[in-house]
């Protein structure tokens, strides 16, 4: 379990606040999505998770363990990470970029070997691609690889920012699906930031809704759905239903024609 | 083949092994030193800023000057580690040039390096620290392998600095490629000093070449290209290694020369004294006016030949002017008694500064003396070697007779004569040895006041080769044995513009002329 304490986050030394006393649960095998305005906080609040960005006040604890007793380098090795703009090191190869995080632990290279062509054929890039360096990819082949690396250590929990960002939205669906089937298989606890509410409906068991620094909803999609008393998240999850809404009528219509 | 080839030929292996060595060594220094300032750097900028500004500051003080500085620091350094331990170290040669040369390596490669360092893509960063690597690992494996190519090019820029400004090593008394540039503008060897420049062009593209692989096989990811690289690189090291190792244990004597045709040709003549008695020989020329004597001092050369007025300014610092005979008895004592030098005593000829002019000017002017051209003087131009405005001599000369002229020009020696002779100076301050006087047609002006002490050129004898009995054989024949007339015929032969001759023929036939054998 993920226990986010009362975090805050300034940049500015208090002047303003990417985070402001946010404090979130997150069961073990939850799939959780944040979703909320570009500047929100959702990037810092999932980086005060495995420590990439230290909070002023609060305190995160996964596992009944305060993760600032435990050094940086570690907890990162056990917490797959997802960066928003994929962060792949150019100089290095397809398996390596894969590979890197059991490397640092130490690893046996014939176990690396395998983990890494078993991630390749999971987030179903051809084993050729192996050898290729990340600027021989495309885009949405590159975040491929970077959910294969975030998983190479088999951890437990994985912190996602916006991880199908450049996906044309045929693939990006795909992935989702791909991708909530290994959270299932893999036991995984997921904390997702999208800014698509629809992908955040369909593949989340539950919603948490940013605004300047602050959750303002948090809730199971379907609940969400079904009205809030804050008129903007009225406004955010009414989207999704008056997009299927609309949907829905073009079918029939032609249905009836 | 033309024998100034084939002698410049005959030095090469040693020149070029020389250069070699000190420039890889300093390069390899220069890392040494500029990597660990770019891993502090590369955090901070309160360590990046000073680091950055002391390295510029170093890149603009003019490479010889740096060069000459580390000798009096040495200097200190040196004796204040001989009263704390016991030992000393060579103060001159190739420390002073290697610590110079590091430290212009050392901007090149520090400011492309904090360059890339900065120009990393912070996001990579980031994943690095995301994906569970400690602060060595992601310096280690991401930042300094995405820098490397931006360190290559500044390393690169380096080599051939340094390559470059090894040449000036010469006069500090570190043999280098230089020595063919110094001894050749001094005798007027074209040859030689094209043959310098060539050399040196040559050693500094090649290194550049080679590192270009290297930085070609790590940006392409190609390891074995990069491993060729490195590999050439460091035969060549290698290979320069071994010449001085292999030269070291034959070289019996070490024979020193400052920079000039008369000291090449002195050397050349002893050289073939010592080999005589059956000893090998090498020298060490182009050394500067006072390291040589500081070289001497430390050993570090076993002979040289220097001159009675300069060893008393410069090395006894005294200023009153006895006569020659009291200079000379003053000089053996004292040299003996500080620093362990032996003077066997003089060769028979003055190289004194003296006042010369163009024999027709003189006549018409009516100048015969320097008491005369005090007169004359506000309406002439006197033109000076590089240091003689700043020596005492001609602090007595203005004293003594009053003179002023209308302007003060400084040359290296041999475009001092030019000036003289296209008229854009009226008076020059020659050296009476010089062969040029003759071959000109210059006329000496008297010095009837003495203001101008002599300058009898004497033989040198380290301290540890005070009683060496080779050394003694070989040189004592020669002195009280050249007159001024045959060494200034030797150094026309050497200097004079058609039917030019090496310093070794000029020695031969100079030890022919004054019946030495
Ligand atoms: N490293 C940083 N330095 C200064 N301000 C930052 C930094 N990171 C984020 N911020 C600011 O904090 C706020 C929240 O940012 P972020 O968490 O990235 O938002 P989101 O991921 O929801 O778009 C924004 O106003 C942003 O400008
Ligand atoms: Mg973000």
């Amino acid at each position: 379990m993920i226990a986010v304490e009362s975090v805050s986050k300034s940049f500015d030394g208090g002047a303003s606040f990417a985070v402001r006393a946010v404090s979130l649960r997150v069961p073990a095998r939850a799939f959780v999505a944040i979703v909320g305005d570009s500047g929100s906080g959702k990037t810092t609040l999932l980086k005060t998770i495995n420590r990439l960005i230290e909070p002023q006040q609060g305190e995160v604890i996964i596992d009944e363990e305060p993760v600032r007793t435990v050094a940086p380098h570690a907890l990162r090795r056990r917490i797959g990470y997802v960066f928003q703009g994929i962060g792949l090191f150019p100089h290095m190869s397809i398996a390596e970029n894969i590979g890197i995080t059991p490397r640092l632990i130490g690893w046996p290279e014939p176990k690396i070997r395998a983990r890494v062509e078993e991630l390749i054929d999971l987030v179903a890039l051809p084993r050729s691609y192996l050898a290729r360096l990340p600027a021989e990819l495309s885009g949405g082949q590159r975040q491929r690889v970077g959910i294969a690396r975030a998983l190479a250590a088999r951890p437990h929990i994985m912190l996602m920012d916006e991880p199908f960002g450049a996906l044309d939205p045929v693939t990006r669906d795909a992935l989702g699906a791909e991708y909530r089937r290994l959270h299932e298989s893999m036991r995984l606890t997921t904390l997702m930031v999208t800014h698509d509410i629809l992908e955040a409906v369909l593949l989340a068991d539950r919603i948490v809704v940013m605004r300047a620094g602050a959750i303002v909803a948090d809730g199971e999609p379907r609940a969400l759905l079904s009205g809030h008393p804050d008129p903007q998240v009225r406004t955010l999850m009414d989207m999704p239903r008056r997009q299927a809404e609309r949907v829905r009528a073009l079918l029939e219509e032609r249905a009836r024609e | 083949m033309n024998e100034r080839l084939s002698s410049a030929l005959r030095v090469l292996p040693d020149y070029l092994s020389q250069h070699v060595l000190l420039s890889a060594a300093s390069l390899a220094l220069g890392l040494l030193v500029s990597v660990p300032l770019l891993i502090a750097a590369r955090r901070s900028a309160r360590v990046r800023w000073p680091v950055l500004a002391v390295a510029s500051l170093i890149q603009t003080v003019p490479s010889i000057a740096l060069l000459a500085l580390f000798y009096p620091l040495l200097l200190g350094l040196s004796s204040l580690c001989k009263r704390l331990f016991g030992v000393g170290f060579p103060a001159l040669g190739f420390l002073p040039s290697l610590l110079a040369l590091t430290l212009y390596s050392i901007l090149p490669i520090l400011r492309n390096g904090i360059t890339a360092i900065l120009n990393l893509d912070p996001a990579i960063l980031q994943a690095a620290s995301g994906v569970g690597m400690t602060d060595r690992q992601r310096l280690l494996r991401v930042e300094l392998p995405l820098a490397a190519p931006m360190l290559m090019a500044g390393l690169r820029t380096s080599a051939v600095w340094v390559i470059g400004t090894a040449t000036l090593a010469t006069p500090v008394g570190q043999t280098s490629l230089g020595n063919y540039i110094f001894t050749g503008l001094q005798v007027e060897d074209w040859v030689w000093v094209l043959f310098g420049c060539g050399a040196a062009v040559a050693l500094a593209l090649l290194t550049d070449q080679l590192l270009a692989l290297i930085e070609l096989g790590l940006g392409r990811r190609r390891p074995r290209l990069a491993w060729t690289g490195l590999g050439l690189l460091l035969l060549g090291v290698a290979a320069a290694g071994v010449v001085p190792l292999r030269a070291g244990r034959h070289a019996g004597y070490v024979v020193g020369a400052k920079d000039f045709s008369e000291q090449y040709i002195l050397a050349s003549l002893i050289s073939s004294r010592i080999r005589a008695q059956g000893y090998s020989v090498r020298e060490r020329t182009d050394l500067g006016s006072v390291f040589a004597f500081r070289a001497l001092a430390a050993n570090e050369i076993d002979t040289y030949v220097d001159y009675t007025g300069t060893l008393w300014t410069n090395i006894l610092h005294r200023t009153d002017m006895p006569g020659r005979r009291r200079m000379l008895q003053d000089l053996r004592v004292q040299l003996r008694r500080r620093y362990g030098v032996v003077l066997l005593g003089p060769l028979g000829f003055e190289n004194a500064y003296v006042l010369a002019m163009r024999r027709g000017e003189a006549a018409r002017l009516g100048i015969r003396t320097i008491e005369d051209l005090a007169r004359a003087a506000p309406r002439l131009t006197i033109g000076g070697d590089l240091e003689f405005f700043a020596r005492p001599e001609w602090r007595m000369l203005e004293e003594r007779y009053g003179l002023h002229f209308r302007a003060e020009r400084a040359y290296e020696p041999t475009f001092m004569y030019k000036a003289l002779m296209s008229r854009e100076v009226d008076v020059i301050t020659a050296f009476s040895s010089d062969g040029r006087i003759a071959a000109d047609h210059l006329v000496v002006l008297k010095d009837p006041l003495h203001a101008i002490p002599p300058y009898d050129a004497v033989v040198l004898l380290a301290p540890k080769r005070a009683s060496d009995p080779v050394l003694r054989r070989a040189l004592e024949p020669l002195i009280g044995a050249i007159p001024l007339k045959l060494m200034r015929h030797a150094n026309y032969m050497v200097e004079r513009p058609a039917d030019q001759r090496t310093p070794a023929q000029a020695a031969r036939w100079l030890a022919r002329a004054a019946h030495l054998h």
